[in-house]
């Protein structure tokens, strides 16, 4: 995790539900406590982000929520103004509403040109060396590939203009390993999992930037130890013998806790499956998958992003090791 | 019957809606399988996952566009006694938008343009919101033709929920966008409308003047397609309002999800869309966090020492101390447990103010990847939870 702190961008993807923004937020906070000037933006505008991190609203005009820890929020219109501005040199700054709305219409039409005004403020961030890291909450699993894989797509479509210009610089970036990578956030479950070990496997390949770490969120604790558990599987035996002595409730304590276990070991397996996908890919993964405990507190915002933030820099560069 | 027999039997098209990771898909197969042990006909449930998942759960190697139906063997084996036939069949976006070409150009030249040409092909597949629209065109589609008595569809897995109930009308609003008309003016002459001057030399500058030629082209063929798609795009709208139709929305009780769900229930309310019924997927069983349970946890907790040795003497092979560190280690953990569970009994009771009928499916340790397992979940679904 020391050399993920080094990289100047890392995408925090996930498939929804995982915690990806609790997860970017918590990167951020760790990489801020670090000392590192870091910017944390959230891609979708949902203000998820926002709440993780304890604050009103977030805006396209970085503000610093936390020592060393700044939070923005992207929009597509800003960044087109501030491209104009910078790139184009546009003066008539205050009439651009009509046109960026128009904009907007053929960026949602045209291929990756939303994606690449948004993936190009920060690789501009990145190349005007304005923080040491900058975290991005991006898209979900399903549509991260058509995100960063924006200036590549326009590279290959455009021939000729100012913007195939741009693309170079920025796939200059984003392809370097050492200053961009994707951490990719998922839960001990089977299709959060599965969709993971998917993107994993294409995403080099169709986007040129490279993975560089698993973030398994929600992790189980070990309850027992062999000892221990070899107790728990004949318990049933006493269950009469802990009714009479704690009352009725008895048998429900004991399911909850083998609940919780079983849960724990499907967990571990999928994981573990990951692993070994991961492993057998051509040519191999060797990411490492880092764990962040279940931290029982369903509700988000700050605390659980600073509880996140601490399992994290517990972790950092401890690979999970499969269970078996 | 249960609410969703009843629910299944009574409409012709069900759409399973709700945030990411939440089991969509698992619970739309698994409405299926209920659909098809108590209904005779032909049951469908449409997938748009592009992940795959439900043919791995049905246990098909490759499902597409095209209908696929389920061996009546796998059922056997599986244990599961159907009445109907059950179909499924995946939305290929590409394929979907390939085929809805076809038929809405005016002609084989327009047709053999657009599908050739490069920014189509780019558009298809990776306009975010493609998928959204192509789930309801095929949907109405399928509908149409009148071969199901039932279609199921487990709807993408979108940012907001709310995107596919609003997909047909951004494509009658495209159609008849300003930008529309402004790029499919031919070139040249555009150059010289005043009004689209400054857009035309901004876009000139920053996308280069052939990518524009590019996305013009794109436009003034797909524009030829206006009519089909717009009258389609309006049955497909009128369609998703039908009485024949009902959404089920599928939630967790995490935050984000319930969340979600809500303002998804809201959303179709207001549209006056019906709610067939609401999946809380996931459920804590409730007696884990009964007053029983929390009141043995504690008093376990105090009883421990003295417990230990009496419990390990009726265990083979148990010291007395490690029996107390198991003891103490239960009653510990019973709180996360019962945290969870407590929270999630408050979100359930917020979401019951939506939907007249909850249907609860409990935590299940073990994944489901095989029919045995959906039908299973069916049973759970079929157990009426009372509301509020």
């Amino acid at each position: 995790m020391t050399s993920l702190l080094d990289l100047d961008l890392l995408w925090v993807t996930g498939k929804g539900g995982v915690g990806k923004t609790s997860t970017a937020a918590a990167i951020a906070e760790v990489a801020a406590r670090s000392g590192r000037s870091t910017l944390v933006c959230e891609m979708d505008a949902k203000g998820a982000l926002a709440s993780a991190l304890g604050v009103d609203e977030l805006d396209f005009t970085p503000v610093e929520v936390a020592s060393n820890l700044h939070a923005m929020s992207m929009s597509t219109e800003d960044a087109l103004r501030e491209y104009l501005r910078l790139f184009v040199r546009i003066p008539f700054i205050g009439r651009i509403g009509p046109l960026a709305k128009t904009f907007d219409f053929v960026a949602d039409a045209a291929p990756g040109v939303k994606e690449i005004l948004s993936v190009g403020k920060l690789c501009f961030e990145v190349r005007e060396q304005n923080y040491d890291l900058i975290v991005v909450d991006a898209e979900s699993t399903g549509h991260i590939v058509s995100q960063i894989g924006a200036p590549k797509v326009i590279a290959d479509l455009v021939q000729v203009g100012l913007v195939r210009e741009q693309t170079q610089w920025m796939l200059d970036i984003l392809n370097d390993a050492d200053r961009t990578g994707v951490a990719v956030v998922t839960t001990p479950e089977e299709m959060p999992v599965t969709e993971s070990s998917e993107l994993l496997r294409r995403l080099t390949l169709e986007t040129g930037v490279h993975p560089a770490v698993v973030i398994a969120n929600r992790v189980l604790p070990v309850l027992f130890d062999r000892r221990e558990q070899a107790v728990v599987d004949q318990l049933d035996a006493a269950l009469p013998t802990l009714i009479n002595a704690v009352g009725p409730g008895a048998g429900a304590v004991l399911e909850a806790a083998r609940f919780t276990d079983a849960r724990r070991r499907t967990g571990a397996q999928h994981l573990g499956r990951l692993r070994s996908e991961l492993d057998a890919a051509d040519p191999p993964l060797n990411i490492p998958i880092i764990t962040v405990p279940e931290l029982f507190a369903r509700n988000g915002g700050r605390r659980v992003v600073s509880l996140i933030a601490d399992g994290l820099a517990d972790e950092l560069d401890i690979e999970i090791p499969s269970d078996r | 019957m249960s609410e969703v027999d009843n629910l299944l039997a009574s409409r012709e098209m069900v759409l399973v809606a709700g945030s990411g990771g939440v089991g969509k898909t698992t619970i739309a197969a698994a409405m299926g399988i209920a659909a098809a042990q108590r209904q005779k006909g032909k049951i469908l449930v449409l997938t748009v996952d592009p992940a795959k998942r439900l043919a791995t759960a049905l246990g098909l190697d490759e499902v597409g566009n095209t209908p696929v139906r389920i061996e009546p063997a796998m059922f056997t084996e599986a244990g599961v006694a159907v009445r109907g036939e059950l179909w499924v069949a995946m939305l290929d976006t590409k394929a979907g938008w390939d085929e809805l070409i076809r038929r809405h150009a005016p002609d084989a030249q327009v047709r053999d343009a657009v599908l050739a040409n490069p920014l189509y092909q780019n558009i298809t597949s990776r306009f975010v919101h493609s998928h959204d629209y192509l789930a309801m065109e095929q949907l109405h589609d399928l509908h149409a033709t009148g071969d199901f008595d039932l279609v199921i569809v487990d709807t993408p897995p979108s940012r907001n929920a709310l995107s596919i109930l609003d997909a047909p009308s951004r494509m009658i609003e495209f159609f008849g966008s300003r930008l529309l008309r402004w790029l499919t003016v031919p070139y040249r002459s555009r150059l010289f409308t005043v009004a689209s001057k400054p857009f035309y030399q901004v876009a000139d500058r920053v996308l280069g003047s052939r990518f524009l030629q590019d996305i013009a082209d794109f436009f003034v063929l797909f524009q030829a397609m206006e009519k089909g798609f717009v009258k389609r795009a309006r049955a497909v709208e009128a369609l998703l309002a039908d009485a024949r139709t009902a959404f089920v929305v599928v939630t967790t009780l995490e935050t984000a999800p319930s969340h979600e769900a809500k303002f998804l229930a809201q959303a179709l309310l207001n549209r006056g869309m019906t709610l067939g019924a609401m999946v809380v997927n996931r459920v804590l069983p409730a007696r884990l966090a009964g007053n029983d349970a929390i009141a043995s946890a504690n008093a376990l907790l105090e009883a421990r020492p003295e417990l230990a040795d009496a419990v390990a003497e009726q265990l083979d092979d148990a010291s007395p101390v490690t029996v107390a560190a198991v003891l103490a280690q239960l009653a510990e953990r019973f709180d996360d447990v019962a945290l969870v569970a407590s929270r999630e009994t408050e979100r359930r009771a917020e979401l019951a103010t939506f939907a007249t009928t909850m249907l609860d499916v409990p935590w299940l340790t073990g994944d489901i990847h095989d029919i045995a397992g959906l039908g299973k979940l069916a049973e759970y679904l079929r157990v009426d939870s009372v509301n509020g």
